[in-house]
This record gives structure tokens, sequence and C-alpha cells, in this order.
């Protein structure tokens, strides 16, 4: 099933065919109906109010906002018990981009506490399902952002990526998922969990949507200073389908079949899957190189994510305190008070990283984990940098198949190291490179997809790449159909 | 026992003037009103995040040349963390890599030698929450949190309780002079660290270092050092030496004594690392260049300068230099002309009782050099004797007038003619009194002086008036 995108929606605004009252209050029923069987809703703004219809082509339309970017007057709570009741009296700069623009937010996703988790089932309002399998997961963190959008509640949602959280949920929801270049979209106002990786992006349904999308939500920020300038980039008018010349690369160690002797049938389909694409990126006259990258290199990704993030995080969340805002913690003195708001609002899992977290970070193993993990990431990151002057972009499959099962989640179904198929998107985090993920086919009614990343501001680039690609299948603006 | 050296290093923290915080959009002001100066990153709010400020940069590298420092190649700050009530974020943005200043140097004299303090390094941080302790609730003012604050570390070399108060005073006037903090300490705007070992004289082995926490005003430091020194050397004396721990105390006020509050196995791990927010910014070499021109002359080379070319003394020289404007005027005196010695004796003397009179700032002191100069050249010159140059001064500040306004109605009322019409007009209207005066009662002769002033708006000769009168009354 189809949805209408943005510049669809925006023509029927303004040929008066539709309402921006319609589509809220549409939006509403659907995020309710949505909530019922997905759970994919913190907040459900009741009382949204249409806006005016103006030139600008999001004016009008809803979405949806992650439950950690600070919104005015409107409950934000990371999906956190440390945050439960807690109101913002500001908005993050990109929901205020997005308000200036006319657009309005109609809920709150709910997502993986504080972003800190890749399943979706972590969040203070319970397990969030996939729409086009309730018992699947979405993966995380932006699993309600990514559920909502595949279930055609809005064109769009905001979402956050720190390791893979928008890209991820974006494949096993079969929506696109962007995250653009770090700084390109202002920080402030996103609930941070690894400040040097944190990147706000989207969830849409195409890859215009998504460059129509970032084009508002963008801009330098006086307020974040790792912001940057991007006037001269214009995403949305950057793209023309042209990839004649452009030159892609995978890499062999990652999804060359033979690596995974023991692969399982959803494996396997989707690495056929992969390739399918890749040809059809050639019969456009793209260059597609597989390329052998050292396997030490590769393999260090994971634990390098781990301690940057977890040590960042641990830090980043030592305001939860229950001083401020937050429920009061119970106990004698001030220490005891902070001790129990934490212990009772933060689940394990978060827990567990801020234990890696602080071990890494103390003084007599700060060199041996958190220093390495930086060296290992600049190498990382200067192999990409490196790649990215011969290359436009690199081309990979997106985990190991469709979404799994929430049952089955910590069950191995590949009795491979599928490792780095289901973490090699840390790279685009970093690197700060632009990287997005669209759905590229299906394996047992279930979606799959397909993850794009080039270099740090050249978004414009990896865009058309996607969106050549997403022409030439018959994904762009699906919907989970409704029964 | 060996003969015992003692041996101090200090930490010394000072709240720098700005306008807004280092890391927020607050103001960074003296506030009698909690939780007024306070911006969301402040209080720590979700998603908030810390920019920078440009002038407490600028101000911190000048600070960093002034003391000889080695300035790095690229600003950036760290995170020092730890969970305290007055630290929001859970953390300090501070700098530990790289210091803005680090391998310094600082010239102090004390009781009258001279003494190079060594500077480990100066670094820009974010001050903390201020918390009050009531019996029943503790409470925290935000105003302070995010005030900036530059931390100086000096190497462990001062010898004294005396040399640590010199370095300190040394240092706050090079704050002041540089404008780059009030440095009040009644404002809390100066806090120390003190640590304090005792060793041989003639051993290389340093002793048992004891940190004292939190000392915040000069005659504090001295008396925790001297009570900390005692302390360690009556426990030497009696052969415990080793009952002297590594540990950090704090500075009891009330009783004048150290107390312990934790010991070095207690030390916090502060797991610093480089924050994450705010991106390295290279230093240049024309940034630096254009902070040094701005460098003005510091308070210990003023001070030698008017030693050596005012011929001052050293206690007159210090006197001057204890306060940037303070001195500031003394050099505009001079510039303008003013003879040292006169300029000096005026400014030690007349203003400097006006103004802790007053309780003002020369900044604020109504004859600024100029007309200091005016009333000078009038005395030089004879046209006012020194006693009316003191109640011209006064005129002056009484009225807000400039002095020439008096000193030119003098010469004017010292015309004879004029005065002896005043005082016939005075004399007719006052026949009774006349009468009573030619009676024997003289004492009215200063009845007569008071109208004559009192017509004159008192700028009557009083000389002059005086041998009129006389020559009219008793003829």
């Amino acid at each position: 099933m189809k949805e209408l995108g943005i510049v669809k929606l925006h023509e029927k605004l303004v040929n008066k065919e539709i309402t921006s009252e319609e589509l809220i209050k549409d939006a509403l029923t659907k995020s309710h109906k949505l909530n019922d069987t997905c759970n994919a809703f913190v907040t459900i703004i009741d009382d949204a109010k249409e806006a005016e219809v103006t030139d600008n082509l999001l004016s009008g339309i809803p979405f949806g906002v992650k439950d950690n970017y600070s919104t005015k007057g409107i409950l934000s709570t990371a999906s956190s018990n440390t945050l439960k009741d807690y109101i913002p009296f500001f908005d993050a700069t990109a929901v205020k981009n997005l308000k200036d623009a006319g657009a309005v937010a109609v809920n709150k996703t709910a997502m993986d506490e504080f972003g800190m988790g890749g399943t979706g089932t972590t969040a203070h309002t319970g397990i969030i399902h996939n729409p086009w399998d309730l018992n699947r997961s979405c993966a995380g963190s932006s699993s309600g952002s990514a559920a909502s959008v595949a279930a055609g509640v809005y064109p769009y949602a905001l979402g956050s990526d720190t390791g893979d959280s928008i890209r991820k949920p974006a494949a096993f929801c079969g929506v696109v998922g962007y995250k653009p270049t770090y700084g390109m979209i202002s920080r402030f106002g996103l609930f941070p969990f690894a400040s040097s990786l944190d990147t706000c992006g989207v969830l849409t349904r195409s890859v215009q949507d998504a460059a129509i999308v970032v084009d508002a939500m963008k801009g330098q920020d006086k307020k974040d200073a790792t912001s940057w300038d991007s006037s001269d980039i214009h995403l949305y008018k950057s793209l023309n389908g042209d990839v004649l010349g452009k030159k892609v690369f995978y890499i062999k160690e990652i999804v060359d079949i033979n690596n995974y002797p023991n692969a399982s049938e959803e494996l396997k389909m989707h690495l056929e899957n992969f390739h399918k694409s890749l040809e059809i990126l050639s019969s456009f006259g793209v260059q597609v190189d597989a390329l052998s990258i050292d396997k030490e290199l590769l393999n260090v990704i994971p634990s390098v994510y781990v301690c940057l993030s977890c040590a960042e995080a641990t830090s980043n969340l030592s305001n939860m305190t229950g001083i401020i805002f937050g429920p009061r913690g119970e106990g004698d003195n001030i220490f005891d008070m902070m001790k129990d708001h934490r212990t009772k609002g933060f689940s394990p899992l978060i827990k567990r990283r801020f234990v890696i977290g602080s071990y890494i970070l103390q003084k007599e193993n700060q060199e041996r984990y958190f220093v390495n993990a930086q060296r290992a990431r600049r190498l990382i990151v200067d192999k990409f940098k490196s790649l990215f002057q011969k290359y436009d972009a690199l081309i990979l499959p997106v985990s190991t198949g469709p979404a799994p099962l929430l049952e089955n989640e910590n069950d191995q179904l590949n009795s491979d190291d599928t490792t780095l198929l289901e973490e090699h998107l840390q790279i685009g985090n970093f690197g700060g490179f632009p990287s997005i993920t669209i759905p590229n086919g299906f394996i047992n009614n279930l979606p799959v997809g397909i993850n794009i990343t080039g270099n740090c501001k050249d978004d414009a680039n990896v865009l058309n790449i996607a969106y050549a690609l997403e022409a030439k299948m018959n994904y762009k603006d699906m919907v989970v159909k409704d029964e | 026992m060996n003969k015992q050296k003692i041996v101090i290093g200090l930490e010394m923290h000072c709240e720098m003037k700005s306008n807004s915080k280092v890391f927020s959009a607050a103001r960074n002001s003296y506030n009698e009103l909690a939780n007024d100066n306070v911006a969301p990153l402040d209080m720590a709010f979700p998603g908030t995040l810390p920019t920078l400020n440009k002038e407490c940069v600028r101000k911190s590298i000048l600070m960093s040349l002034a003391l000889n420092c080695k300035v790095p190649e690229y600003f950036y700050f760290d995170r020092k963390n730890y969970y305290y009530p007055d630290l929001p974020k859970g953390y300090q943005i501070t700098q530990m890599h790289d210091p803005i200043g680090t391998n310094g140097y600082v010239l102090i004299d004390t009781n009258g030698y001279e003494k190079k303090v060594l500077i480990h390094d100066i670094h820009l941080e974010e001050d903390s929450a201020s918390l009050d302790h009531y019996s029943d609730a503790s409470l925290i003012d935000y105003n302070r949190s995010g005030i900036p604050l530059l931390e100086l570390v000096t190497e462990p070399c001062l010898n004294s309780a005396d040399e640590a108060v010199s370095f300190l005073e040394e240092m706050r006037r090079i704050y002041q002079y540089l404008d780059v903090s009030e440095a009040d300490t009644k404002k809390g705007q100066i806090r120390c660290d003190v640590n304090v070992s005792i060793m041989d004289e003639d051993s290389n082995v340093l002793g048992t270092k004891v940190e004292i926490k939190n000392v915040n005003s000069f005659a504090n430091v001295k008396e925790a050092i001297n009570y900390e020194v005692n302390r360690q050397l009556k426990l030497k004396e009696d052969g415990k030496y080793n009952e002297v721990e590594q540990e950090t105390r704090r500075f009891d006020e009330e009783s004048g004594t150290t107390i312990r509050m934790r010991g070095k196995v207690d030390a916090i791990d502060y797991k610093y690392f480089v924050e994450p927010n705010l991106p390295k910014y290279k230093i240049t070499k024309e940034y630096l260049e254009s902070i040094k021109k701005t460098i003005p002359m510091l308070p210990r080379d003023r001070k030698l300068n008017y030693i050596n070319k005012y011929n001052l003394s050293e206690h007159e020289a210090s006197l001057i230099i204890k306060d940037k404007d303070y001195a500031n005027y003394f050099d505009e005196c001079i510039n303008i002309g003013i003879d040292i010695k006169q300029a000096y004796n005026w400014l030690v003397g007349n203003i400097t009782s006006y103004l802790n009179k007053e309780d003002i700032s020369i900044k604020d002191f109504f004859i600024g050099p100029t007309y200091l100069k005016e009333i000078i050249d009038a005395l030089n010159n004879n046209t006012i004797s020194s006693k009316q140059a003191k109640e011209i001064f006064n005129e002056c500040l009484n009225t807000l007038k400039e002095p020439k306004d008096f000193i030119s109605n003098n010469t004017q009322v010292s015309n004879k003619d004029e005065l002896e019409n005043i005082i016939i007009n005075i004399l007719n209207n006052n026949t009774k009194q006349i009468e009573d005066y030619k009676n024997g009662k003289t004492n009215l002769f200063d009845y007569f002086v008071g109208q004559v002033m009192k017509e004159t708006k008192g700028k009557a000769n009083p000389v002059i008036t005086k041998e009129i009168l006389k020559d009219k009354l008793d003829n």
C-alpha cells in the first residue's frame, strides 16, 4: 500500500482538496490505533492544532517527534522513568525549526530508554512492536518513529542516531532513515546519549521527503557549538537521480557469503538481495567495487563503540539526580536521594552501560580502554575518509535480514559471527558521516534495508545515490497494509 | 630535630569578570537575589549544551601571557566528573589536559626580598552553584553555577605564610590591573586551597603533603598555614611524623584550626575526558599577538618604576600600586605635570582620607588629575594659601564645581576697592553692632567678617577683609 509523500500532500493542501485540520485529525486517530497495537507513543498530542498552509512544503502537515527531543510544554521522557513527568520549557532547535516551517507535531514516539538500546524493548511504556508483524522487534532506538511512519500515521517522524538508532529501525520497518552529517542539525534540546556520536535525523517513506525535512531541520545554531553553516546545501533541490560515473564500494569482509558458511536462509536471501541492488546501481552507470579492508580494523568497531558511547553516556546522564527535575529520590541525605532516584529510575540495560562507562574512564583503565578506543576511532575514520577521496559512497546491507522475533531476541540465529553485519553502521557515527537506509526488498513478507554512507558534508551526493536506487525499486511511499 | 623547611603550594580560584557566564547566556554579576541569573544550562536541563564565551577565552589567554606561561596550540576543555548537589551537570567543564597556561612564573616581594614563584598552570573552568546549609535543609543558589573561574596552581615553592600571602596579594593586583577580575574576597571571588608540608632543610625529599580546602580570605590563608605548620612541626618534634598523613583537611574559621575531611585512599577519581560539546579552537599567533599588545604595565613593574624613576620609597610605591585606578590616577597626575611629591602627598593625604570617609573608588572621585593640577598650580604660584587649597578642595567636592571657579573668585574678591564698598555697605546697615563693638564687644568682629563672607558668598579674601574691617572699625 502507498501513502502520499510531502510534495503531494502539499499540493492537495494548496488546492484545498484536503485541509491541515483533516490531516492532523487523521494522524491523531491513527496514532491511537497504532498505540493499541504497537505501543509506539509516549504521548499523543490530542490538542494539536492545524497550521496555516504556506509556500513551505511542510506547512500544515503532521509529524512525530522522538521522545528524547525537548518539546516545550509537552511531556518529554526519553522513555525513561527518571523523566516520566518532565515537561520542558523550551523546544529543541530541530523541533523549533520545523514548527517555524508550519509543521505540526502530533505525538512523541516511544524509544529505547535515552536512545541506549537497539531493540525497542526498554521504553518505560513497554515493548514497541513492529507494525509489519507484531511479534517482531522494530530495532531501536527510534522504534516508535519507525513504526509510526511505516504504519502511515504521517509522512515523517524525528529520530536520533548514536550507533544506528535511525538506520536500523528504518530497515526493519521498511522505511527510509537518514542520519545527516554530524553538526548539520543542531543537537540543542536533544537529550544526550553520547555527544560525539549523537545525530538528529529523520524517518520517512522516501528519500525526497528525507531531503525536504532535513532541509528544514538543519542550520547552524549558536546554542550548539558543534553545528556548522550548511546554508549552501539544498538537499531537496539537489535530488536529480543523475548518478552516471559515480563510484561506490562495499566491504568484502562484511558481505561475502563465503564468510558465513553456516548462513541462515534469511541471511543468504538478504545478501543476494543486496547484490541485486548493486546491479541496479551498475545499470545506471555507477561503478561498484568490492574492497577488502583489514579485518582487524573492522573487528574493533563494536568494542570501540561500546567504550566511547558508554563513557560519554555515564557522564552525560550524571545530571539525572532527581534534584532539579525528575522524581525526587528517598533518603536521609542528598547522596542517598540521588542514588535512590537513579536506582529506581534507570532500567538495568542503562545501568550496565554506566558501569562499563565508569570502569573505562577510571584513571587506571583510561589509557587502556578509553584512549585506545579514541585512537581506534581515529584510524577507522581516517581509513574511510581516504576511501571517500576515491569513492562517493560505501554501500552495505543493514543487519542480517528482516526484523527478529521479539521473543527470540537473544537467540543466535546465525552460528557464524555476524557481528559486523549488525554493527557496521557505527562507522557512520565515528566519522560523523551522512548515512541513509532505504528499503530494498522483502524476505518472508518482511522488509529489509540497504545503507549508503558518504563523506562528511557530502549529504547531497549520498541522498542522490539513494534517490536513484529507490526510483528503480517499488518501495517508495510504502506503508504497512491495513488489515 | 633537624631544622625544618616549610613547603607551600597554592591553588587560587578567581571569578572572572564578564557580561555573561562562561558557557551560557545568563548574566555574570553579583546578585543578592538567589536563582535570578540562571540559564537552562546552569541547571543542566536535558538537552542543553555549553557554548563558549569568547571574552573569557581572551581574558584567560591574557592572564596566561601575563604570568609568562606557555599557551597551547589549541583551546579545548575537559570534563571533571563527580556528583555533588552544587554541580547540576554532574561534571565540571574545566581544562586538565592542556591548560591555557603552563610553566609560568611571577615575581613577588615579601618583607623586602624578591622571589620568583613558579606557576604550574592556570586554566579556565566554570564555578559550581553555591549551597547554604541550615539545620533542617540546604538551599542551592544557581547564580554562581557557570560563572567563569580561573584556577591557578603554583609549584610547591613558597616557604612561609607571609610569602603565600604576598603571592596572593600580587595575584589579586594582577587580576585587577588586567581587568580580568574584581578579585574581591568579600564577594567570595577568590578561594584558595593550600598544600602544606615540612621537610629537613638540607634534604631533597619533600615531606607528606596535606591539602587544606576552601580557604576564603588571605588572613585565613595565613592562619591556616601557620596552624598546619605548627601541627606538623609538633608531631615531628614528638617523633610522631608518621602520623602526618596525606589527606585533605578544611580550615575551621571559628577555632582557627584545620580539620580532617578525607584521606588519600578516599581521593576522588574525576574520570577526566575531553568535553565533546565544545570543538577545539586553534589559537593563532596573530590572536596571541593581538592580546599581548593589550597587556599594561603590571603592578610590580610599576612599583619598581616609581622607586627607580620617581625616587619614591618602597613603602610609598607600594601604597600607590595597591589599586590600579589609584596608580592610574597618580600616573595621570605626573603626565600632566604635577610635581611627583605633591601628587603623592595629595593622593595619600587629602584624597585617600576623603575616599575612605565616603567609601568610594577613586574612579568615582570628582576631582580628577586636571582639577587637582588647577589647585596645586594656584598654590605653587601663591594665588592661594595651602589652607585655601584645602578649602577649595573641599568646596569642589561639596558643590561639584571646578576648582578654577573658586580660585578665580578668590582673586576677584581680593580687589580692595570692591571689598571696601561691600564693607561700607554692611557697616551702614549695622550701626547698632558698630556701637556695641566700640563699647567693648570685640567678638562682634567675627560677626562683621561673617557678614562680608555672606555677601560675597564666601569668596572674599579673608586677610584683606579683616584688614579693611579693622581699619574702618578701629578708626
